[in-house]
């Protein structure tokens, strides 16, 4: 290999530190008008009126739409991946606080944004509801009437329902977990819960649209053009072919910038206004459009004299919030790696999407794992202390190993669980004698390791075009939002073709000139992508070998593409043209047992060790060392992974230690960088990122996706290092040190008193 | 609103613009073209929008235009002005300092302001300058790693 496996800079770097690299964020076209959100004050009601007098009276504004005026114009203007629920402007009713109500356009984004501020919507307030589990009761109903969208075909079995806040509930049954419980020597049950957070990209949502002749284009920091492609069509009843989805760099997206998001709005405003419109929303803004689904989780196990588990059962309820999103996926895909990386025979998985009355909640990298790890590797700790086995050893005992069926009957291949977990114990120097600290500050350990399966079904094409000098340029709709895909895809096709990988040119995604794929999303680019990438490069190989025999070159040489080029056309002209698309086998979880033996093309695995200082008088945690391991199948840029196992670590620190949405009466009381703490250079703690290199015989080149890993193991870690060091368990996150003091107050019989 | 005219040096260059009193500065910016300064959060705590007036990094967001009538602006875009990249910047692609890279020119601003002022930098001189400026990719042990190799070179 020459390329592949190569330390090479992204592609992009001179333009990123010259400040030069095209965001959508940047574009201004000629007669562009900015729209600005008018948002609903209510976490429930009825729209009784909304009165758009004063703001169209503002000098400059050229327009203030409702959703009634959208109404005109899309006759059922709903969007949504899993379902049709989300109305591009409300329509009748409101769901939670920061619903956008209506829109005000202005060639100067102050002006547009001071008169949405004056209009004014009477609501009739309804009762809401914010908890996951109360909605599960259908005392108040969040949506009159669930609306499936039909659209992906893992998602087809999603029925419309009514009188229930329940979107999809996804149960596995494996075993006989009632039996294998009644048997069990010791049976341990907890509940943990996570909390509401978000992605905030630093480049916050932003759309433009520019309608042409019968045709739209769309400008937008996306993570899924081809999605945004197919749902904008089939709101307009148009076909696909009339409009254009172009992406360039994307400031960060972490799962916020997938499916729709502010494209419906701003194409729809175009529409109307017949001319183009940008919808750039603020920091605050961010805090109503996307965030990760609080949970709560009730795992219980049966455990035998020998430490084995025998049974587990799982109850996970998740906080979908006023939109479906993708949440049923979430609660499916997930749901049946509820049970942790453990082999057990008996297990039951209920796992329930719940629509409430908060912003709503969509994948957020990890795509749920991270807040099911956070309970499953809680638990796994609190069983071994129980029992009083090391943690190290009580999971080595029970982990599934290569070749054993996981929860959901689909084999674990190519999923190094031991091997990362060995990588963890090794540095955390897991068997040498260790400080536990003494006096006021105490010292102790942990460690987590969680595993989460690819996406499918699911489509990428490629297309890789060699010109006539040689120079090669590879077409996709893979969006690189920082994760580095444009480097690997470039090294994956130098690899396939002998070039350099920094002479492959890559273009972005614009769905009149890229082929299609799903969506850059759950850690799928660098293998679903990636495979289609390679064979792509492979077709054009191919061909230019066939080439080579019609221009009566001897076979088996390889001449240069120039030279076949000029000695087929007789100078420089011509192309050659490769394209492939990759579809993994798939077979459907069983509507009644939840099983299948065919859930995922592969599987991702990452654990983290934590040391940790736990200040018994104020209840501060200071994170000392986090080692972060992740399966990451044979590396295509070892140097890129690494970054993406240490970034993704980091975000995930803020998830477990600082990072919470407060929701006072529906309204959410941080909805800023000064209120809502996210990591900064401060918090860094020292790490190590362990790349644990086990092929992926069905990856390219034998590599799998990263992106996610890192996130799984942090938080439980952490919990268990604390309890470790002090002896109390946390069981919500974020871990403050309000938390923690409290908990070691109680501990110690003298309670603090509730807020 | 009444336009106000001002006359300031922005990137060695002398230019003038009218412009209302309430737009800020990353605002004034890109009527010149200039988007390496971005506006994130608003509120001057991402370092997102860092720009160098008279050699003092501000926060572009939190600073009127009008302010800086008669001062001299530097943005990113002046650093590789002669066709080469500057130390920090070669540092960073180096170093792997920057995932999405929206927040990166504020962080070379800042670290060329530190390097500026404190050429061998101490752990506490790298974080306490650049804790100003936050990166959501969190590519920040790789950001100091770059700092430090800037102040080698």
């Amino acid at each position: 290999m020459k390329q592949v496996g190569r330390d090479i800079p992204r592609l992009e770097v001179r333009a990123k530190v010259t400040g030069r690299a095209e965001y959508v964020h940047n574009l201004r076209l000629p007669g562009m008008l900015y729209g600005k959100i008018a948002r609903s004050t209510v976490p429930h009601g009825r729209i009784r009126s909304i009165d758009t007098r004063a703001a169209k009276a503002v000098a400059g504004v050229h327009r203030v739409v409702t959703g009634e005026d959208i109404r005109k114009l899309i006759a059922e203007p709903y969007y949504g991946p899993a379902f049709h629920d989300q109305p591009i402007l409300a329509l009748d009713k409101v769901h939670h606080v920061g619903e956008p109500v209506a829109a005000v356009l202005a060639s100067d984004p102050h002006v547009a944004e001071r008169a949405a501020q004056l209009i004014e919507v009477e609501y009739e307030e309804l009762p809401a509801v914010y908890d996951e589990v109360a909605a599960m009761q259908p005392d108040i109903v969040v949506h009159d009437m669930l609306k499936p969208a039909g659209t992906f075909a893992d998602l087809k079995h999603l029925k419309g329902r009514k009188g229930t806040n329940v979107a999809l509930d996804y149960h596995l049954r494996r075993g006989d977990v009632d039996t294998a419980m009644a048997r069990a020597s010791r049976v341990v049950e907890h509940t943990f819960k996570t909390q509401q957070c978000l992605h905030l990209p630093f480049e916050p949502f932003v759309s433009v649209a520019e309608p042409g002749d019968g045709t739209l284009t769309i400008h937008t920091s996306s993570q899924t053009p081809s999605f945004v492609r197919t749902e904008i069509a089939r709101l307009f009843g148009w076909p696909e072919n009339r409009v254009r989805v172009k992406v360039p760099y994307l400031g960060g997206g972490f799962g916020a910038k997938v499916y729709v998001k502010l494209e419906a709005l701003v194409a729809a405003l175009a529409m109307l206004a017949r001319r183009p419109v940008k919808v750039a929303l603020t920091m605050e803004e961010q805090f109503y459009m996307i965030t990760k689904h609080p949970t709560t989780f009730r795992i219980k196990s049966g455990v035998d004299p020998d430490g084995k588990v025998v049974a587990r059962a799982c109850e996970v309820f998740w906080n979908g919030g006023a939109y479906a999103d993708i949440g049923p996926r979430v609660t499916q895909k997930s749901g049946f790696t509820a049970p942790g990386p453990y082999d057990i025979d008996n297990i039951s998985i209920d796992s329930y999407s719940l629509y409430t009355n908060r912003t709503p909640a969509g994948a957020l990298r990890g795509f749920g794992i991270p807040q099911l790890v956070w309970a499953y590797e809680s638990h796994t700790d609190l069983i071994a202390r129980e029992l009083g086995i090391d943690p190290v050893e009580f999971r080595r005992k029970n982990i599934l190993r290569e070749g054993r069926p996981q929860a959901s009957g689909t084999a674990m291949q190519d999923a190094a669980i031991a091997e990362v977990l060995d990588a963890i114990a090794a540095r955390m120097g897991w068997s040498a004698p260790f400080d536990r600290g003494s006096g006021t500050v105490r010292r102790g350990r942990g460690v987590a390791i969680g595993f989460k399966a690819s996406i499918s079904p699911t489509t990428s094409v490629a297309i890789v075009n060699v010109s006539a000098d040689g120079s090669t340029t590879l077409y996709t709709s893979t969006v690189d939002m920082g994760q580095g895909s444009d480097t690997a895809f470039a090294q994956m096709v130098a690899e396939v073709l002998d070039l350099d990988s920094e002479d492959v040119r890559i273009v972005h995604p614009d769905t009149d000139v890229t082929p299609y794929d799903m969506g850059t999303l759950g850690s799928r680019s660098l293998f679903h992508m990636g495979n289609a990438v390679r064979l792509a490069a492979e077709d054009a190989r191919t061909k230019l070998r066939a080439l080579a025999a019609e221009a009566g070159l001897p076979e088996g040489t390889n001449y240069p593409p120039a030279e076949i080029f000029k000695k087929r056309y007789g100078m420089q002209a011509g192309n050659v043209i490769g394209t492939a698309s990759f579809v993994p086998t798939y077979k459907s979880p069983d509507a009644q047992t939840g099983l299948s033996d065919n859930v995922t093309p592969f599987w991702m695995i990452g654990g983290a060790g934590v040391e940790v200082e736990v200040d018994i008088e104020t209840g501060h945690v200071g994170v000392t060392k986090l080692v972060n391991a992740a399966d990451c199948g044979k590396p295509i840029n070892p140097g890129v992974a690494r970054t993406q196992l240490s970034g993704a670590a980091i975000m995930q620190l803020g998830f477990t230690l600082s990072e919470d949405m407060k929701l006072d009466g529906g309204q959410v009381t941080n909805a800023s960088l000064a209120d809502y703490k996210i990591p900064g250079i401060r918090d860094i703690p020292p790490m190590e990122n362990v790349l644990v290199e086990a092929e992926q015989h069905s990856g390219p080149f034998g590599a799998k996706g990263l992106g996610e890993s890192g996130t799984f193991g942090v938080s439980p870690a952490i919990a268990n290092a604390i309890h470790d060091a002090v002896g109390v368990r946390i069981t919500s996150l974020p871990i403050t040190a309000e938390a923690v003091l409290r908990a070691l107050r109680a501990q110690a019989g003298q309670p603090l008193e509730d807020e | 609103m009444s336009m106000q005219n001002i006359n300031f040096t922005l990137n060695g260059q002398a230019v003038s613009a009218d412009i209302e009193p309430h737009r800020n500065l990353v605002e004034l910016l890109q009527r010149f073209d200039l988007f390496g300064a971005r506006e994130s959060c608003g509120q001057g705590l991402c370092g997102c929008c860092t720009v160098l007036v008279d050699d003092k990094a501000v926060s572009g967001c939190l600073y009127f235009a009008t302010w800086v009538d008669g001062k001299s602006v530097t943005t990113v875009e002046s650093l590789d002005a002669n066709g080469a990249l500057s130390i920090v910047q070669q540092a960073f692609i180096d170093c792997g300092a920057f995932q999405c890279g929206f927040c990166t020119p504020g962080f070379v601003l800042m670290v060329h302001q530190l390097l500026k002022e404190h050429p061998n930098p101490s752990d506490d001189d790298i974080v306490h300058y650049l804790s100003g400026n936050l990166c959501r990719c969190a590519a920040y042990p790789e950001i100091i790693e770059a700092v430090k190799v800037a102040a080698r070179r």
